[in-house]
């Protein structure tokens, strides 16, 4: 009886061999490498109490390197919500010379080391610089001001919104779009209602991933952003110091609650996204 | 009018050539432009210079020891994302969907918090600190915390790539070759690697990119005990804040070209993979 019960179950689960070893493999691994090194730092931040953990990332500098993380990650997000669909839109929908290096550049900053972004737009932003140079002639300051960070957060993210725009707009039905046309609307309306609607859910993913990688930036901030306390200074570089000075259980705080951010995040962009999904289809039925 | 085609949106002349200008524009400034000023900044006191920036002694450990970290991590992290992929598209049972998302848990995480959880539980102060101190084992500010950090970051980047693969190709083919009397080994190399073979290089190939250029984890865990747990990436930050510019800059060309070739040959994949060979 038992026996047909695990048959049963077997079958249920799938019959290919190898599972006794792959969920083996799996499991482990997931917990010795990420399972129990995230619970550690869980475990560490509770150790202080909630009130302990309120006083942490209460206090003034922390909350101002919060709100410089933040905000700085939400406005590079913003900006490269339209220049992802730019660059997603014109290497699917044209052809020009440099569209393939294009192509294979956008992917630039997910396999640029950090440190060699940070130091490469430091160089470009500084005062001197090629670009900060005409920039600081006009006033404006980038490199060591919060703009610096701006602009290395934009470089992060920019990948992560073309990467999800491009396929979903590739898929695109253009008869649609002719048919609109044909019906008498202007061309700005039909990007505006025939074509954005589809493209929105990918956006939005794309700036959630965009936002989620600013907001935890570490390594081509640094080197641009100045790094003035409760001006230019991230979480991520506050509890690189708070672990310099040996105080674990401030560090701790700070990156679960930093930890706790990223996963709110992730599931405000499924829920966000789902209903996305749902309303195009409404306005597709309609 | 009603002979003729109508042009879709977006394709009138004037209209594509603004548009193609700003997507150039924006490619040379956010792109172009952070590649380009490494290399001048490289070799703006000439190749001698440049040359004495990669080969000084602690540049060639630095070199040595990030080729060693992800010469460990990347293998590592192959091996379990084949046979995560294998167990988590394969099969249905309880607690699944737990796992599949906690193999992609590592892309949302800082780089600071993924060096910050191995020094919480193996620094001086860390749950096995004591422990570890008395049996005189040092992982934190060592080779062990720099590969497992670097373990941690990478985690997602094979089996992340090989599980839509295999979600897409469905399993009939390896359920025909059992019913065949195939083994599961035999399976696993005839049917279903070559199926997944690009996936899984182009995840080994982003894996490597960022097992030898991760900044933030390691620099958590490395202490920059220079010649000993100082990285490629740890060694440009050195320099650049010693104010060696060139040296840095000369260091900081070598991962740029690691990270071009790695878009050079994930590109020659792409088309390979779409040309459906």
């Amino acid at each position: 009886m038992s026996r047909a019960n695990a048959q049963r179950r077997a079958a249920r689960r799938g019959v290919l061999p190898g599972f006794g070893l792959t969920f083996g493999i799996t499991t482990t691994y997931l917990t010795l490498i990420v399972l129990i090194p995230i619970a550690g730092l869980v475990l560490r931040a509770a150790g202080l109490g909630p009130l302990g953990v309120w006083q942490v990332i209460s206090a003034p500098r922390a909350l101002a390197a919060f709100r410089v993380s933040f905000v700085i990650a939400a406005l590079a997000t913003l900006a490269n919500m339209p220049i992802g669909l730019l660059l997603a839109w014109t290497m699917v929908r044209y052809r020009f010379p440099g569209r393939r290096m294009l192509d294979a550049l956008v992917d630039l900053p997910l396999a640029l080391p950090t440190s060699v972004a940070g130091v490469a737009l430091t160089a470009l932003y500084v005062d001197d610089g090629w670009l900060g140079g005409p920039l600081a002639a006009l006033g404006l300051k980038i490199a060591f001001t919060p703009l610096g960070i701006w602009v290395a957060l934009l470089f992060v993210g920019l990948p992560y919104v073309v990467r999800t725009v491009q396929p979903v707009l590739m898929e695109l039905d253009r008869r649609t779009e002719e048919a609109a046309l044909t019906l008498g609307a202007r061309p700005g309306q039909v990007f505006a209602r025939v074509v954005l609607p589809p493209l929105l859910p990918a956006l939005l993913a794309g700036a959630g991933l965009a936002f989620a990688r600013a907001v935890g930036e570490y390594g081509s901030v640094i080197f641009i952003a100045g790094n003035r306390p409760g001006v230019s200074e991230i979480v991520p570089l506050l509890i690189v110091g708070k672990l310099e000075q040996y105080d674990y259980a401030a560090a701790a705080a700070l990156g679960a609650t930093m930890l706790l951010a990223a996963l709110l995040i992730l599931l405000a962009l499924s829920a966000v996204q789902s209903r996305a999904v749902r309303l195009w289809m409404r306005t597709v039925a309609a | 009018m009603q002979h003729s085609r109508v042009t879709g949106i977006g394709e009138r002349p004037a209209l594509r050539i603004v548009l193609v200008a700003c997507t150039m524009v924006l490619m040379v400034l956010i792109l172009v432009m952070p590649l380009a000023v490494v290399l001048v900044e490289a070799l703006r006191r000439g190749i001698g210079s440049y040359a004495e920036g990669i080969s000084s002694p602690d540049a060639w450990d630095a070199i040595r020891l990030t080729v060693l970290v992800a010469a460990i991590a990347v293998p590592l992290n192959t091996v379990f994302g084949l046979a995560a992929a294998w167990c988590l598209t394969r099969y249905r049972f309880a607690g699944r969907a737990a796992l599949m998302a906690l193999t992609a848990l590592p892309f949302s995480v800082s780089p600071v918090i993924s060096g910050l959880v191995w020094v919480l539980l193996f620094g001086l102060q860390g749950w096995f600190g004591p422990w570890l101190r008395a049996h005189d084992v040092q992982i934190i500010f060592a080779l062990p915390g720099i590969v497992l950090a670097t373990v941690f970051v990478t985690v997602p980047f094979v089996v992340r790539q090989v599980i839509p693969i295999m979600q897409a190709r469905g399993d009939d083919e390896e359920l025909a070759a059992l019913t065949l009397g195939a083994s599961g080994w035999q399976i696993f190399r005839r049917i279903t690697l070559p199926r997944v073979r690009w996936g899984v290089l182009n995840g080994v190939l982003l894996c490597n990119a960022r097992a030898m250029g991760e900044f933030g984890a390691v620099s958590v865990v490395s202490g920059h005990i220079r010649g000993l747990t100082v990285t490629m990436p740890l060694h440009i930050e050195i320099l650049y804040n010693d104010y060696n510019l060139p040296a840095a800059f000369a260091m900081a060309s070598l991962l740029a070209a690691m990270a071009l070739v790695t878009l050079g040959v994930k590109a020659l994949l792409e088309r390979r993979q779409t040309a459906g060979v």
